[in-house]
């Protein structure tokens, strides 16, 4: 679904990323582990289409096609999703009509047609029960005074009605605390399929507890250093990142 | 022969027309002085700093329309808010339109300045009401002058008026250029409540001036709601002259939504003579396309324990450009004042222009007294957000934009004003989504 070949990228003419090698399949959920500035953020973000990083070798193929010209909007038309670690404050907008637009903007864009009124509307009711979000949340301003634990169960929300092919999670857990963290790895795992794929970025090894990765990555200053199983994220919890470093260095 | 002389000179015809012997042709004859005297208002005056007339003086403009003209409802219909049942003063270049109007003398009067001028049953409200609150600046005297025609509403006490008043003004564009000076009163008796739709609109692409002047009384606990639709062909101009005189426990607010025209300047003055009085002042702007729209607004704070409340947003694009000039004056009597002003701007091109400036002259000292202006761009982490979720470039900026000034369409009461007005930004923006929050 996602190859990632030894991407290398910056913002700003300082480089970030520097050789990525990623390949990621339908059904498997990845997680990515590194310490503050490893470049964690920077991989979401570009995978995502941010205009500001500039990819200056290495292509991203996204089911088969090399998507680096590809507008955000167009990324997110052929399903990728991004949650963000900070999502943005959007008075004025609720967020019942910031979902209705996005779905329907991205149907049109397929060339379907916009979803039936009660179609929408049974589907807000579901998906908001099934991560237990109050109803008048949903007429409230987009992330306007929520709580860092709201925000990212309404970044999951959106997702959960997007319905993704690859969700790319930044950071998701940051800021929750463990009933908030269990609400939105259920609803991760509820939306996983044979289809589609899951991306976690994450600095600790806490919500890979509840969202089962198939494989761990670490990044340390732009590349992946090791990969393994879900058993390296525990490795990496008890005895912190150093002893990656001294081995890699080494 | 420029516009001045013109107007000055055509003045003696007026008083062929007219009944000169009478009231109110006194205050026109000391009207029309004022005007000869000072003429236009010119760029070196402090309040015409950042808007000048010369360029929509420049025209040959008809001061009186040569003919009647008539229009089918159906010509003109998507200009009313029709989905809703209302009272109608329609004008067409200045003259009343029986066929499109739906007036009352149904224990209110909404009807026509002309027959509150010559009927002798109005006299006692011309009397006591007529330029009572209008100032006598060179504008506003200049309508004074000519003041014959325009919207006549009397709700006396204890009464809601039941349905909005639409006032609507057509222009045909039958003359090559038109000036228009309609004159609106507006008396709101005790307790009484009344919505009212302003609209001024020119069919063709001639140019139209309109210099219009509205008094509104409201008398004590009355409430008065005033919506103004600005969203005007590129050469029509206008200048609102706006008066609102307010007594104790009154409450009165006036929208204006500005979308379109060449050059818009909104003079809204608001006087509270008595205590616990509320008076909101809000307005949504539009504009791009070298349009120009000033907000230039007062309010006099003359007794203790009352509010104001002002809030503006602007969106300027293009070559478009601003003003937003808010004045609050608190007399030393006016302890207790809640004031606030905030005056919001995004400009969404390099090339447009917004002026600012509050200004508050406080003698009272037990007051509460706020005012914010800003001037912004679109938030680029916004706009990566909305297209990370599949909306597009274009259709993000929109919501961005809607969002940004949503909070002044909160206040709105007549529903489907509303709407319509989401409508009219979302054509604005040039998006098809609906804003329907």
């Amino acid at each position: 679904m996602l190859r990632i070949n030894n991407l290398h990228a910056g913002v700003e003419g300082k480089s970030i990323l520097k050789g990525i090698d990623l390949e990621i399949k339908p059904g498997e959920i990845h997680a990515i582990m590194g310490p503050n500035g490893s470049g964690k953020s920077t991989l979401a973000s570009v995978v995502a289409g941010k205009e500001e990083y500039e990819i200056s070798e290495g292509e991203i193929f996204y089911e088969g096609e090399d998507i680096e010209e590809l507008s955000v909007e167009e990324r997110a038309h052929k399903g990728i999703f991004m949650s963000f670690q900070y999502p943005v404050e959007i008075p004025g907008v609720t967020v019942t009509n910031f979902i209705k637009t996005a779905i329907n903007e991205t149907r049109k864009a397929q060339g379907k047609k916009e979803m039936p009124a009660n179609e929408m509307l049974k589907m807000l009711r579901d998906k908001s029960e099934m991560l237990d979000i109050d109803r008048k949340f949903l007429s409230r301003s987009l992330n306007e005074g929520f709580s860092g634990g709201e925000k990212k169960r309404n970044e999951i929300f959106q997702m959960a009605m997007l319905e993704p092919k690859l969700a790319i999670l930044d950071e998701t857990d940051s800021g929750l605390d463990i009933d908030a963290l269990k609400i939105v790895a259920n609803g991760v795992n509820i939306l996983r399929s044979e289809s589609n794929a899951v991306l976690v970025i994450t600095h600790y090894q806490r919500l890979l507890d509840y969202i089962i990765p198939d494989y761990v990555h670490v990044l340390m200053d732009g590349k992946i250093v090791k990969s393994g199983g879900k058993e390296l994220a525990h490795e990496l919890e008890e005895k912190g990142y150093d002893w990656i470093k001294d081995e890699v260095s080494v | 022969m420029n516009l001045k002389e013109k107007l000055v000179s055509s003045f003696l015809a007026f008083e062929n027309q007219v009944e000169v012997d009478t009231y109110v042709h006194d205050i026109r004859s000391q009207a029309i002085k004022v005007f000869e005297q000072n003429g236009f208002p010119k760029k070196k005056e402090e309040a015409w700093k950042y808007t000048s007339l010369n360029k929509i003086l420049k025209e040959d403009y008809s001061v009186f329309p040569k003919q009647e003209n008539a229009l089918e409802y159906h010509e003109v219909k998507r200009y009313f808010v029709h989905e809703i049942d209302t009272y109608k003063i329609v004008f067409i270049d200045g003259k009343y339109s029986s066929h499109l109007s739906d007036t009352t003398h149904d224990g209110m009067d909404v009807c026509l300045m002309s027959a509150a001028f010559n009927k002798p049953k109005y006299r006692l409200i011309i009397e006591n009401y007529f330029n009572k609150a209008a100032e006598s600046d060179s504008l506003t005297s200049l309508n004074t002058a000519f003041s014959r025609e325009g919207a006549y509403i009397h709700i006396p006490k204890n009464k809601l008026a039941g349905k909005p008043i639409q006032i609507l003004h057509f222009s045909t564009g039958d003359e090559s250029a038109l000036m228009l000076q309609p004159r609106n009163l507006i008396v709101v008796d005790e307790n009484s409540h009344v919505e009212i739709l302003e609209r001024h609109q020119s069919l063709t692409d001639n140019p139209v001036l309109t210099n219009s002047v509205t008094e509104i009384f409201a008398n004590k606990r009355a409430i008065v709601d005033y919506y103004k639709v600005q969203n005007d062909k590129d050469k029509a101009s206008l200048i609102d002259n706006t008066y609102v005189s307010q007594k104790q426990q009154s409450r009165v607010s006036v929208h204006t939504f500005s979308f379109g025209g060449k050059l818009i300047r909104n003079n809204l003055n608001f006087y509270q003579k008595g205590e616990h009085i509320e008076s909101t002042l809000k307005g949504i702007t539009i504009i791009g396309n070298k349009q120009h729209v000033d907000h230039n607004t007062l309010v006099h704070h003359q007794e203790p324990n009352c509010e104001s409340h002002q809030d503006y947003k602007g969106i300027f694009g293009d070559y478009a450009t601003g003003v937003f000039n808010g004045k609050v004056i608190v007399d030393k009597k006016a302890q207790k004042t809640n004031a606030y002003q905030a005056n919001n701007n995004l400009l969404i091109d390099d090339k447009a222009t917004i002026n600012t400036k509050p200004q508050l002259e406080i003698f009272a000292d037990d007051v509460k007294c706020s005012h914010g202006c800003t001037i912004g761009q679109l938030d680029n982490r916004a706009m990566f957000y909305l297209r990370s979720r599949g909306i597009p470039e274009k259709e993000a900026r929109a919501i961005l934009m809607y969002g940004f000034a949503n909070n002044v369409l909160e206040s709105v009461r007549i529903r489907e004003l509303k709407r319509r007005i989401n409508q009219i930004i979302a054509n604005k923006l040039g998006v098809n989504i609906g804003f329907d929050l």
